[in-house]
C-alpha cells in the first residue's frame, strides 16, 4: 500500500484567467532593489541551456553567481546534442499559429498531465527566446529573403520550430554559454569546472548550499549561497542504453530528494521514436536521429512477416506504412509516444526488420524524388552523414532502419509556479524539474523549456524568494555543513571500500536491462513488482562486489562513475514504484492493464489527475506519496487523438 | 550479423598526473567487433584492465554523438583517428585491420596540459571565449527575430563557422600548437553577422591576444587543422580573421 500524505501540495498558482496570471504575478512578486542585489549570492548546479541561460541572466541582473558543472567545460553539457529545433509561438508561416495553440498542442501533448498555467507561461515567453538568442548571434536557419524559417515537429499541425541544420541544441547551448562567459569576464559568474555536485546543505529547512567533489583533484569543497539552482538535466541513464552523453546522472537531483526534495512522476519517461537499432552487447550508447527527419521520412515495415528482400525491392503494395495508416491526420508527425508504441507494436507482431528483427524503416526515397538530393542534404546532411558513420549504410540510398530508445524524461524534482521545490531556496529548471511537458514532451519543447525556465522565469522568481526570505550568513563550519561535507565523504570511502569483482558498468548494465525489461515501452504490474525487486536484489549485490580501484584523492573516473550508478541503483526503484502505482495509460507511461481496444492508451482521470510527489524516508523504505490535483479550466481533458 | 572480429595490439599513453612523466602502456586487446565506435573498444579494454587490478585508462568522452566536443585521441598521430570529417567518438573498428598496432595519445600542445592518462586539461578555449566571443546583450533586451534579416547565404557561411565543437583537435593537428582555427570560427561566425558588427574590433584584437597568452603557438598556413577538423570548419576562416585583425589594427578599436 502506498502511504499517501493527507495534504496536498500547494503549487502556488496565482489566482485569474490563465493569460494573465504571469503578466500580474510578476507586478506581484517582490523585487530586489538593484543596488541590493550584488550583496545575494546564487548556485547554478549545470551549464546547460537552463543553467547556463539562468547564470547568465542572474549575473546580468547584479547576483553574484556560482556555477558548476561536472564536464571540463561548461559549453559540453548535454543540451548541445538536441539536434531538430526550438519551439516558439511566432505565426511566422501565417499558418493560424498563436500562443494558445501551442499552449494547447503542449498540454494535450502532455497527455493531460501538465500543470496549465506554466504551460501557458512557457507559450507566452516562447517568443522572447527566439529574439533573444537572434540578437545573441545563433545562427537559426532563413529563407532567401533573410527571415527566420520553421519546420514541422510532431504533435502539431502548424509549423513553429526554428532551428540551426541538425544542431540546434548546440547553437542555442553556445548562445546561453558565450553570455555566462561574458559574465565571468566580468566577475559576476564564477566558474567551477569539473566539479560534481555531492550534497544539498540545508540549513533550518532552507537550501544554502552544496558539497561539490573536484573531479581534477578529489577535494571536496563547500559552497554556499543565498539559493540553489539545479539544472542538473534528467535521468534517462537508469536505463543504461539512452540518447543521453555518457555523463548524464541523477546524483544531483537524487542527493536533494534525500534531502527532503520531493521527486515528481519518475515514472514519466520518454521513449524517442528514431533512434539507430541497438548493434551489441558492448553498446555504451544509442544515437537519436532527429523526429525532423519525420517531416520528409516515411516510416514502414514489410506488409508480409518475414520478407527478407531488400528494401528497394520491396514494392509500395507490399509495404506497410503503420503511421499514416493508423493517423492518417497526422501521419508520420504523431507524438512521440506514439510512434514508439506503433513502431514496437509491428515489431512485436512480427513485422520489424534488420538482423535483430527489433527496427522499422524510415525512408527518404519519395522525399528525394521530390525535392532532389540536394534539398535533402541541406536539411539534414549532418545527420545522415552520423548515421553513415555509426551504420557504414548511405540512408540517401537505402532506407534508415530506426527503433525506439530511451531520450528524455518529464518527471524530475517537484517545483512550484515559482520553479522553487518543495524545499525553500532550492530552485530546479529545465529537464530536471518535471512542470511543463506532463506525461510526454513534444518535439522541440525541450529547448524552449530550459531557455524559458532560464532567462524568463527563474530572474523573477527567485528575487520574490530573496527578497521575502530571512537568510542569516552560513559559514563553512556550520553544522549543516560539517555533516554534508562528512556524509560525502563516508559515501566515497564507502565506495572504495567494497573492492569487489564486478565492474560498475555491469552493474550498470544490469540495472538497465532490468529498466528496459519492464519499465519500458509498455509496462504491466507483474513486471513493474518484479522490477523493485530485481533492483533492491542489485542494490545489495553492488554494496557488495562491486570493484573501484584507485583512490578518492585524485582523478578516477570509476569512482565518478560508482557514486552515479549508486544512486541510479536508488532511483530505479521509485522510478518503478510510481509507475506500479499509476494504473493507468498516459504519455510516455503505457500500463498494458489499460488501453482500448485499438491498444491506444487509457487515461484514467478520476483517479489520477494528479502529479504525484515522493517523499524520501531511506533507501528501501517507502516513499510517502504527496499529490498535486490538477485542474483543466482551459484545454478540457480528451481522449488524445491524433487519427 | 556479420560481426567481424579483430586481435589488436594497443599502445596506449599512460600518466598518473601532470607532474609525472608518462609512458606507453602495451595492451593486446582480442576480438573487437568490427561494430564497436573507437570509445566502446576502450571501454572494453578498460574493464578487462579493472578485472585484472589494473586502473582503467582515462579519456574524455561524453555524448559519443559528435558534437559535445569533449572526446579526443591521437590515433595512430592523428587527431581523431583517419577518417575526416569523424570525432573519436564516431570512429568505428571498421575502419582498422586485424593485427593491427593502434598507438592512442593525449593531445599534446603546451596550452593543453595533460591531467591524466589521455585526458588533457582545455579550459583555455573557455578563457579565450570569454574575452569576447560573444555579442554583448543582455537578457530582455532583443527586438523581434525577424527585425535583423540576414541572407540565407549569409547566414550559411556563419551557421558554417558556427559548427566548431571547441574539441582542439586543430590544435593537436598543429606543428605549432596553435589555436587560430578555433580563434578564427568564432570571430568568423560574429564578424559575418549583423548582431556582431559593433564589437567586431574589440573582439578580434581581445581573442587573439588571449590566445597568444595562453601559449599557444602561431599559424605558419600548413592547414594541418582544417584536415583534423571534425567540423570541417575551413581555413578561410583564418584568412578572414587575419583581415579582421588587420582591419582593427590599422582603423583602430571602435
Amino acid at each position: 500500500m502506498v502511504r499517501v500524505a493527507s495534504e496536498t501540495l500547494n503549487s502556488r498558482v496565482p489566482e485569474g484567467p490563465v493569460d494573465q496570471i504571469w503578466d500580474k504575478h510578476r507586478f506581484n512578486m517582490k523585487l530586489v532593489n538593484p543596488a541590493n542585489k550584488r550583496k545575494f549570492s546564487v548556485i547554478v548546479v549545470g551549464t546547460g541551456l537552463a543553467g547556463g541561460s539562468a547564470a547568465a541572466s542572474l549575473a546580468e541582473l547584479g547576483y553574484e553567481v556560482k556555477s558548476f558543472c561536472f564536464q571540463d567545460s561548461p559549453r559540453r553539457a548535454h543540451s548541445i546534442a538536441a539536434q531538430g529545433g526550438i519551439n516558439a509561438a511566432k505565426n511566422y508561416p501565417n499558418d493560424g499559429d498563436s500562443i494558445w495553440r501551442l499552449f494547447y498542442d503542449t498540454v494535450k501533448g502532455g497527455d493531460y498531465r501538465a500543470r496549465e498555467a506554466n504551460v501557458y507561461r512557457l507559450a507566452q515567453v516562447s517568443n522572447n527566446i527566439i529574439d533573444q538568442c537572434v540578437a545573441q548571434g545563433v545562427p537559426f536557419a532563413r529563407e532567401y529573403g533573410g527571415t527566420l524559417s520553421n519546420r514541422s515537429f510532431g504533435g502539431a499541425q502548424v509549423s513553429r520550430t526554428f532551428y540551426s541544420r541538425g544542431q540546434t541544441g548546440q547553437q542555442l547551448l553556445l548562445g546561453a554559454y558565450q553570455a555566462m562567459m561574458r559574465q565571468v569576464q566580468l566577475g559576476k559568474v564564477q566558474l567551477y569546472a569539473r566539479r560534481e555536485m555531492l550534497e544539498l546543505i540545508v540549513v533550518d529547512g532552507v537550501a544554502r548550499g552544496i558539497i561539490v567533489r573536484n573531479l581534477l583533484t578529489g577535494q571536496l569543497e563547500t559552497h554556499t549561497a543565498d539559493a540553489v539552482v539545479m539544472c542538473t538535466g534528467g535521468y534517462g541513464n537508469v536505463y543504461y542504453l539512452s540518447t543521453n552523453a555518457k555523463g548524464c546522472n541523477v546524483t544531483a537531483a537524487w542527493r536533494c530528494h534525500k534531502r527532503g526534495a520531493y521527486f515528481a512522476n519518475p515514472c514519466y519517461t520518454q521513449i524517442h521514436p528514431t533512434c539507430i537499432p541497438v548493434s551489441g552487447d558492448y553498446q555504451s550508447k544509442l544515437t537519436l536521429m532527429s523526429e525532423s527527419l519525420r517531416n520528409d521520412g516515411r516510416v514502414w515495415v514489410p506488409k508480409n512477416k518475414g520478407d527478407s528482400r531488400a528494401p528497394a525491392e520491396i514494392p509500395e503494395e507490399d509495404r506497410d506504412y503503420y503511421l499514416e495508416r493508423r493517423y492518417p491526420s497526422f501521419g508520420n508527425l504523431v507524438p512521440r509516444d506514439v510512434a514508439s508504441r506503433a513502431a514496437k507494436e509491428r515489431c512485436d507482431a512480427g513485422f520489424g526488420v534488420g538482423d535483430t528483427n527489433l527496427a522499422v524503416y524510415l525512408d527518404f526515397r519519395d522525399a528525394i524524388n521530390r525535392v532532389g538530393e540536394d534539398a535533402i542534404r541541406k536539411k539534414y546532411g549532418n545527420l545522415f552523414h552520423m548515421y553513415h558513420k555509426i551504420t557504414a549504410e548511405d540512408p540517401y540510398k537505402v532506407p534508415m532502419k530506426i527503433f525506439p530508445a530511451v531520450h528524455y524524461t518529464m518527471g524530475g524534482l517537484w517545483v512550484d509556479y515559482h520553479l522553487m521545490s518543495n524545499l525553500p531556496g532550492l530552485f530546479v529548471l529545465g529537464e530536471a524539474n518535471f512542470s511543463d511537458h506532463g506525461a510526454n514532451r513534444l518535439g522541440a519543447s525541450a529547448l524552449m523549456q530550459g531557455l524559458s525556465d532560464g532567462y524568463f522565469v527563474l530572474p523573477y522568481t527567485i528575487g520574490d524568494h530573496l527578497a521575502t526570505s530571512q537568510l542569516p550568513t552560513v559559514p563553512e563550519d556550520h553544522p549543516a555543513c560539517v555533516e554534508a561535507l562528512a556524509s560525502a565523504k563516508s559515501r566515497i570511502d564507502q565506495l572504495l571500500s567494497v573492492q569487489g569483482t564486478r565492474t560498475v558498468d555491469s552493474f550498470h548494465r544490469d540495472l538497465g536491462q532490468i529498466m528496459w525489461d519492464n519499465c519500458g515501452m509498455a509496462r504491466n504490474k507483474a513486471g513493474l513488482e518484479s522490477a523493485v525487486g530485481q533492483i533492491q536484489e542489485l542494490r545489495d549485490q553492488f554494496w557488495q562486489n562491486v570493484r573501484v580501484l584507485g583512490s578518492g584523492e585524485s582523478f578516477n573516473q570509476s569512482l565518478e562513475k560508482a557514486g552515479r550508478v549508486a544512486d541510479f541503483l536508488e532511483f530505479g526503484e521509485l522510478l518503478a514504484t510510481d509507475a506500479l502505482h499509476r494504473e493507468e495509460s498516459c504519455g510516455g507511461h503505457f500500463r498494458e492493464e489499460h488501453q482500448t481496444d485499438e491498444g491506444e492508451a487509457k487515461r484514467n482521470d478520476e483517479d489520477f489527475n494528479y502529479v504525484a510527489a515522493w517523499e524520501y524516508h531511506g533507501v528501501g523504505e517507502d516513499s510517502t506519496l504527496h499529490k498535486e490535483p490538477l485542474t483543466f479550466d482551459n484545454v478540457p481533458p480528451a481522449t488524445r487523438s491524433y487519427k | 550479423m556479420s560481426s567481424e572480429t579483430l586481435n589488436l595490439t594497443l599502445r596506449v599513453w599512460r600518466q598518473n598526473d601532470p607532474d609525472t612523466p608518462g609512458r606507453f602502456e602495451h595492451y593486446q586487446l582480442n576480438g573487437v567487433s568490427t561494430h564497436m565506435s573507437f570509445l566502446e573498444m576502450l571501454d572494453v579494454l578498460n574493464e578487462q584492465l579493472i578485472e585484472s587490478g589494473e586502473e582503467p585508462v582515462a579519456f574524455d568522452h561524453d555524448c559519443r554523438e559528435g558534437i559535445c566536443g569533449t572526446c579526443s585521441l591521437m590515433i595512430n598521430g592523428k587527431a581523431h583517428g583517419p577518417d575526416k570529417a569523424t570525432t573519436t567518438c564516431q570512429l568505428h573498428m571498421r575502419r582498422f585491420n586485424d593485427g593491427d598496432t593502434v598507438t592512442i595519445e593525449p593531445w599534446r600542445a603546451t596550452a593543453f596540459p595533460v591531467v591524466r592518462d589521455l585526458v588533457v586539461d582545455r579550459s583555455a578555449f573557455d578563457r579565450i571565449i570569454s574575452v569576447g566571443g560573444y555579442v554583448s546583450v543582455n537578457t530582455g533586451n532583443a527586438p523581434d527575430g525577424n527585425a535583423i534579416p540576414i541572407a540565407g547565404s549569409q547566414q550559411e557561411v556563419a551557421m558554417d563557422a558556427a559548427a566548431c565543437i571547441g574539441c582542439g583537435a586543430c590544435v593537436a593537428a598543429c606543428k605549432n600548437a596553435s589555436a587560430m582555427l578555433f580563434v578564427a570560427a568564432k570571430v568568423s561566425q560574429l564578424a559575418i553577422l549583423p548582431q556582431g558588427q559593433l564589437e567586431r574590433s574589440e573582439r578580434v584584437v581581445s581573442m587573439v591576444t588571449q590566445m597568444d597568452d595562453e601559449g599557444f603557438g602561431s599559424c605558419t598556413n600548413t592547414s594541418e587543422c582544417e584536415a583534423a577538423c571534425p567540423a570541417e570548419i575551413s581555413v578561410s576562416n583564418i584568412a578572414r580573421l587575419n583581415r579582421e585583425y588587420l582591419r582593427a589594427s590599422l582603423c583602430g578599436r571602435d
